[in-house]
């Protein structure tokens, strides 16, 4: 067993042993949440605060409800609508949460790099939940532990990652993650949507979608946030569901076992359509949801013995804990 | 009064030479060089070490008016004394703008009773650098205006730049522009490539430089009105600079010592105090800078001296502050591109002193008789690590902090007075 991090900033710094590590005691989670006695003790006594500055319901709840399996005492701060507003910055508000004495400090922000730089600040253990367009690393955990356990390994599959590549951060976790644990990586979507110069990430880049899908293990949609939808990066809704929506006819170019996944919240009709999102021989969106709690409470499990044994240390050489 | 500097290291931008030799102050101008030394002159030993014209510091901002907390005119001199530069040319981005003759005068004079260097200041294009209304171009020239610029204010109206590069034409001013087009560059931070996309930061292309570029180079040959870009640091803007030159349009280009010394990589984890107006550019972009530098196609070198507190830079990269304090670095980076075998001390003089003071119409940047006693002496293989807390400017948000350097300033002379000498 690998982990060595203070911190889960993001795929970037993760070894592949790291991400084997944390899928497999993520297996374990699984198995414990679908018994009747949810509950374990690795969090017992520790304090989990979370702070969402960009408005979330799932990541959230996930990160809440792994919290309190885990046994932990479990805060939410809504920051949307909190001191932020009156104008304190982003490291006094850090400052402010670290003297209260959290363990774990689970972060959303707008910003990219701004949980990078609230993990300087505080002396806990410090897990993003997504930053700007930055990373989203347990996400791409989660979507890694769900193809592991539908195609029965995380190697040398040829996954699609299609849409809004340039805005989103699941997708760059993603890429690095599969590209880390040796897979074909394709990325798919209008060179509107899609970051500069990311063929020297080491994937393909395909604007037809028929292409892209070619072969294909694992679809995996991305979601379009409508704002982007009114003619600034694609000239319409219904060119782009047209184009690059995922239909039954599209999804014919990809191997016939392929699964599709989904981050969500999805828009059907939009970048996917409604009847693949719900075929169960095809879509594995719910199975991502239930492997989010696993992944959460794997990743703060190994945290929380990191944060435990470098105290411990601390103490041993007489160093305070501030 | 007299001072004589013995067995120096004499770095000539003029004639593009160094030599060994000796130096005369006589009355706050060079007197003499080469002469033994007169009766009654205070005698400087400098022991083979560089003597060469002052900095002059082409684009400075200082924090007064508007934002003494961040530098006020007392700390910049004190700064630019410490780092070899002689003349501060001001930027007029202060609070408010030096965009009347009455702001230009107030700055001028709190400027003179303040700094032990000589102030310049530059005045704004437009009034409050917003791009509508010309600024009164004659009145500030009469009141000691070097230049006009709006700084990264981009004028985004091509007639109403058009206009004031005609009306300062007629007057023989001389424009500062700032080559950018404002559609592709705005909410950036840093340079589109692979490093802005793992990053997830908003990015610029280079070619937003060059359009930028290009867009001026039309409007001065329309107008013929003198011209300098601020900043130029994208390869691909080198030909279309090339071009205007060779076409016979009065145009020159600058550089920040940062865009010659530091890349885009340098921002690493988010750090904001590599965050600059342009960004860090991509490193063969850095050297061909540095070449550009070398055979005079880039003319000036600047500090682009931005002092920051730290509440504007500790924050999420794109919500930081932009722009680093350079005045007492620039000589150490410079220092850099020489001792890396690219660029000779003349042609670094050349560029950090004869440049700007010839494009400004000063007298400084020369090593000649009758040029002004405006010297630095130091020594350009002196190691050391840069503190950022030893920085004299208020603010301390230098990218070098912890940085390996070479090269000191042991003495500035200002005038012929010495105004700053190494301790020790």
């Amino acid at each position: 067993m690998t982990f060595t991090q203070n911190h889960l900033l993001g795929i970037e710094p993760l070894q592949p042993a790291e991400i084997t590590t944390i899928l497999d005691l993520a297996e374990d989670y699984v198995a414990l949440n679908r018994s009747a006695e949810k509950h374990a003790t690795a969090l017992s006594g520790m304090t989990q605060i979370n702070m969402f500055f960009e408005a979330s319901t799932r990541t959230q709840a996930s990160f809440e409800l792994a919290g309190k399996r885990l046994g932990a005492d479990v805060m939410n701060m809504a920051m949307a609508q909190s001191s932020l507003k009156k104008g304190e910055t982003l490291i006094d508000t850090a400052l402010t949460l670290n003297a209260m004495h959290p363990d774990l400090l689970v972060v959303r922000h707008g910003s990219s790099g701004a949980v990078n730089l609230l993990a300087e600040k505080v002396n806990c253990a410090v897990l993003n939940a997504g930053d700007g367009r930055h990373e989203h690393p347990t996400q791409a955990l989660l979507d890694a532990l769900t193809i592991r356990r539908a195609k029965g390994r995380l190697h040398r599959l040829t996954v699609a990652i299609c849409g809004d590549i340039a805005h989103s951060r699941v997708a760059r976790s993603n890429l690095l993650l599969l590209g880390k644990m040796e897979n074909r990586v394709r990325l798919v979507g209008p060179p509107t949507l899609m970051p500069a110069q990311v063929a020297e990430f080491g994937v393909e880049v395909f604007d037809d979608m028929r292409a892209g899908l070619e072969g294909a293990d694992v679809v995996m949609m991305l979601r379009l946030q409508r704002e982007r939808m009114d003619g600034g990066f694609v000239p319409s809704e219904r060119e782009y569901f047209h184009r690059y929506g995922l239909d039954a006819e599209k999804l014919a170019y990809a191997k016939e076992d392929a699964i599709v996944m989904h981050p969500g919240p999805m828009n059907r009709g939009v970048e996917i359509d409604g009847a693949i999102a719900d075929d169960i021989n095809r879509s594995v969106i719910q199975e991502q949801v239930e492997m989010g709690v696993a992944v959460r409470m794997a990743a703060m499990d190994l945290l929380a013995g990191n944060l435990r044994r470098r105290r411990e240390s601390q103490r041993l050489r007489g160093v305070g804990h501030g | 009064m007299m001072t004589w500097f013995g067995n120096a290291r004499l770095i000539d931008p003029e004639a593009g030479a160094e030599r060994n030799g000796t130096l005369l102050l006589r009355e706050g101008v060079i007197a003499e060089i080469d002469a033994p030394c007169p009766d009654g002159a205070e005698v400087v030993e400098c022991k083979g070490k560089c003597l060469a014209p002052g900095i002059v510091d082409m684009g400075v901002q200082v924090g007064e008016p508007g934002a003494q907390h961040k530098e006020s005119l007392r700390t910049a001199g004190l700064a630019a004394a410490k780092g070899g530069v002689t003349t501060i040319i001001m930027r007029p981005d202060t609070v408010p703008a030096i965009d009347t003759p009455e702001v230009l005068e107030y700055v001028t004079r709190r400027a003179a009773a303040r700094t032990p260097v000589n102030i310049r200041a530059m005045a704004t294009l437009t009034r409050g650098r917003e791009g509508r209304e010309m600024a009164e171009i004659g009145f500030l020239m009469d009141a000691g205006a070097v230049a006009f610029t709006d700084g990264d204010h981009v004028t985004a109206d091509t007639r109403i730049l058009a206009r004031c590069m005609s009306y300062a034409k007629g007057l023989g001013a001389l424009i500062v522009g700032h080559p950018q087009d404002q559609g592709l560059s705005r909410g950036a931070c840093v340079t589109s490539g692979k490093f802005a996309s793992l990053r997830g930061l908003p990015a610029v292309s280079p070619m937003a430089e060059r359009m930028g570029f290009d867009r001026d180079m039309g409007l001065v040959e329309m107008t013929g009105v003198r011209y300098h870009a601020d900043q130029i640091t994208c390869a691909r803007t080198l030909p279309a600079l090339e071009r205007a030159k060779a076409n016979g349009l009065d145009v020159t280009a600058g550089i920040s010592i940062h865009h010659l010394t530091l890349n885009e990589l340098d921002v690493g984890d988010y750090r904001t105090f590599f965050k600059f107006t342009p960004p860090l550019r991509h490193e063969d972009d850095r050297r061909a800078m540095v070449e550009a530098v070398a055979t005079g196609l880039i003319d000036i070198i600047c500090s682009m001296h931005t002092p920051q507190d730290e509440e504007s830079k500790r924050l999420p990269f794109e919500e930081a502050a932009a722009g680093a304090v350079g005045l007492e670095t620039l000589l150490p980076a410079a220092m850099r591109l020489y001792h890396s075998g690219g660029v000779s001390l003349p042609q670094i003089w050349r560029a950090m002193s004869l440049n700007p003071a010839r494009r400004l119409g000063l007298p400084a940047g020369r090593l000649s008789v009758g040029a002004p006693g405006d010297l630095v002496l130091f020594d350009p293989d002196a190691p050391f690590v840069l503190d950022r807390f030893t920085l004299q400017s208020k603010s301390r948000n230098t990218p070098f902090d912890g940085a390996r350097m070479e090269g000191r300033v042991l003495a500035t002379y200002v005038g012929g007075v010495c105004v700053h000498r190494q301790e020790g």
